[in-house]
């Protein structure tokens, strides 16, 4: 397991990450969500200790992570960075060698990721000749060469097309499945919601939420739900203590203490079948907003949303 | 049923069934860390991998054997051509001849001969500048010896087939020509060789900057690793495309039979490879601390300047000061300085023989400090996006 334990790092007057904390567990897809300028790249870099930050500390099973161990995590950066006018291929081979593989091993390796990613027949190819889709995959390889210990990737969905994502994140989900501990960033909610299994997000150079997905929904969910069955459900607005958002013919859905939905359900199954009646659960994209709106003023302004 | 009782079950179920599953998999794919079958790359693996990839991109990069070749072409066919086309079109040098000289001697289309009397009236000539040269009878086994005023002439030298006795009539201790034109050699030598992989050093260290994969290399290897690689890769090609250079024009002296020269600097010129070696590398680390203060490739000329300054100025020094003892004794000592002025001083044997160890003792501590504040400086400047990094931010513990 992968531990984010205290680190704080500012810039001058500017406190950038204060006092995060947070795991990531082996085999664990971590989800690192926040605003732009919310203090997730410098904390991605201080994981990787290329950054040295002023507080804290980052563990490995336990050990501070130190050259060794960095060694053998793999990093794929926001700013995306290879040599321009190196052939591909040469250059993934390059980089698993600087991580101590020998020339042969690292070749293969390089020869296999771009296999998957549909790039095999382009090895001999400058970077630079690619489209910006493909060296955004051979970033990706670039971060997986040297089979990582642990991954920590800045956004390695951004500028990648539906079926882009999908090859990229097989492949991630394929090296989680290893049991490395993955930690990575992305704006797109969307993919991370259907992809990770733990959540940090982070505000301000804070962590405002951290844990499992599923149990995060939960936490959000406030008091919302949802009820369909066969009849108009126009009576939902008289039951005391319910606000009703949406009502559509056989479908409502609106807010209620536990006890006020009870009476809901109760009601409705005296007048007739129901359907469903579930807790209606938020998006990862509701809950981040709910989140990052919330943050103590100071923070950074500039939100950008799913 | 109750209505609640449908709520928790739910949740309940939902929660413990994904606890399990998060257990199911943390356990059994648990890999150690220790597991991976790779080493840890030393520094000096690191360097070395880092040199490698300098070199290779450069060396196969179509500009550089482009160059390389025409440069070398242009050596060899330079040294040939002057030989040839100096064969040639040489003025006839004229001559007194005295007497008894033998007449093969003096029967040369490269001698404008004026016959005269005596010794004394040849002499005569020679100092008012009538004739170049005179040869006057002597004792010894060729017949005659040569008269000069303050050199002898040297296409009279290679006209004549045997080499006479030379005898200045007023010698300078050097010739202040020769002087300007080995320091003017040597300095250019330097000069070409340092600002060309400066230049490359510069814009390698910048486009890794400017291009992030810094990230990823620093992320594999320490900072000092990717400067001593950088260094070192393009020592190698400057170092050697010099000596290939020095080579190219060994050869073509060869070749035009004008080896003089070569015995003439072999010593010299022994102390100048090392000098050049060690000169190098102190101000390849100049160039790259320099540029790992900026992120991009417009903002290089701010550090360029000072670290050109440091190229230029012993190539002005030797040229300009080559004839003032005092300075070129300092500046043979100025590790900036020293790749060029200690050959110099040498060439004409004017330093004992532990200046140049003292010297080069000086210029290899400072390389040395040289290339630690150097790895500072990249240690804490690389990673520093945007406006120039001052260079007193870079030399403060990050």
């Amino acid at each position: 397991m992968l531990s984010v334990r205290n680190i704080s790092r500012s810039f001058g007057t500017h406190r950038v990450v204060d006092d995060v904390s947070f795991d990531v567990g082996r085999g664990r897809l971590t989800g690192f969500v926040g605003g732009n300028g919310a203090g997730k790249t410098t904390t991605m870099r201080m994981i990787l200790g290329v950054l040295r930050p002023d507080s804290g500390s980052v563990t490995l099973d336990g050990e501070p992570v130190g050259q060794a161990a960095l060694h053998g995590f793999g990093y794929m950066p926001e700013e995306r960075g290879l040599y321009p006018k190196m052939e591909i291929g040469e250059q993934l081979a390059y980089l698993a060698r600087l991580h101590g593989i020998d020339k042969a091993t690292a070749t293969q390796r390089g020869d296999d990721l771009l296999e998957r990613l549909g790039l095999i027949e382009r090895r001999r190819d400058k970077l630079e000749a690619l489209s910006l889709g493909n060296q955004q995959r051979v970033q990706v390889a670039a971060a997986l060469v040297h089979d990582p210990d642990v991954l920590i990737m800045d956004e390695p969905f951004s500028g990648l097309d539906p079926l882009a994502v999908d090859e990229v994140v097989a492949v991630i989900a394929e090296h989680a499945a290893r049991g490395v501990p993955v930690l990575f960033s992305s704006h797109q909610l969307d993919v991370v919601e259907r992809l990770c299994d733990d959540l940090v997000i982070i505000a301000g150079g804070k962590v405002r939420a951290a844990g499992e997905r599923e149990a995060l929904r939960d936490q959000y969910s406030g008091n919302r739900w949802s009820l369909e069955m066969n009849g108009d459900v126009g009576w939902v607005r008289g039951i005391p203590g319910v606000t009703v958002d949406e009502l559509a013919g056989t479908t409502a859905l609106f807010d209620a203490e536990p006890a006020a939905a009870d009476a809901v359900l109760r009601s409705a199954v005296d007048r007739g079948t129901v359907t469903s009646f579930r807790p209606v659960r938020p998006t990862l994209g509701e809950i981040f907003r709910d989140i990052v709106v919330n943050a103590p003023a100071g923070a950074e302004e500039k939100v950008e949303a799913a | 049923m109750s209505d609640s009782s449908i709520r928790t079950s739910n949740s309940v179920g939902t929660t413990s069934g994904s606890a399990t599953g998060t257990a199911n998999r943390t356990g059994g794919n648990r890999r150690s860390s220790t597991g991976s079958n790779q080493e840890r790359v030393g520094t000096w693996g690191a360097t070395l991998l880092v040199a490698e990839r300098e070199i290779l991109s450069q060396v196969r990069s179509k500009a550089f054997i482009i160059s390389t070749v025409i440069t070398l072409a242009l050596v060899i066919g330079g040294i040939v051509l002057s030989s040839v086309l100096g064969n040639r079109a040489v003025d006839a040098t004229p001559v007194a001849v005295v007497g008894s000289v033998p007449a093969e001697v003096t029967d040369s289309d490269a001698l404008d001969v004026t016959a005269v009397a005596g010794r004394a009236e040849a002499e005569e000539l020679v100092r008012a500048g009538d004739v170049d040269a005179a040869l006057v009878p002597d004792g010894s086994a060729i017949g005659f010896s040569l008269i000069a005023l303050d050199e002898a002439p040297e296409g009279l030298v290679s006209a004549l087939s045997v080499s006479p006795t030379v005898e200045l009539l007023d010698a300078a201790e050097t010739t202040s020509g020769l002087r300007t034109l080995i320091g003017l050699a040597f300095g250019l030598v330097f000069m070409l060789a340092v600002i060309g992989s400066g230049a490359t050093i510069m814009q390698n260290t910048v486009q890794e900057k400017q291009s992030r994969i810094v990230e990823i290399l620093l992320a594999a290897v320490p900072a000092r690793a990717l400067l001593a690689g950088k260094i070192l890769g393009n020592s190698v090609i400057g170092v050697g495309t010099a000596a290939a250079i020095s080579a190219a024009a060994a050869l073509g002296l060869a070749v035009t039979g004008q080896t003089e020269l070569l015995d003439l600097l072999s010593a010299p010129l022994i102390w100048f490879v090392v000098f050049f070696v060690f000169g190098f590398v102190l101000v390849a680390s100049v160039f790259a601390a320099g540029a790992a203060l900026v992120s991009r490739q417009e903002d290089t000329g701010a550090v360029m300047t000072p670290a050109m300054m440091l190229v230029m100025i012993p190539y002005f020094g030797v040229v300009f000061f080559g004839d003032n003892a005092l300075v070129m004794t300092i500046l043979s000592y100025i590790p900036f300085s020293a790749p060029v002025a200690m050959p110099v001083r040498l060439f004409f044997g004017e330093a004992e023989w532990w200046e140049p160890v003292l010297s080069l003792g000086l210029l290899v501590a400072a390389t040395a400090a040289v290339m630690l504040v150097a790895s500072k400086i990249y240690t804490n400047s690389l990673l520093r996006m945007g406006s120039r990094v001052s260079l007193r931010e870079a030399l403060k513990a990050s």
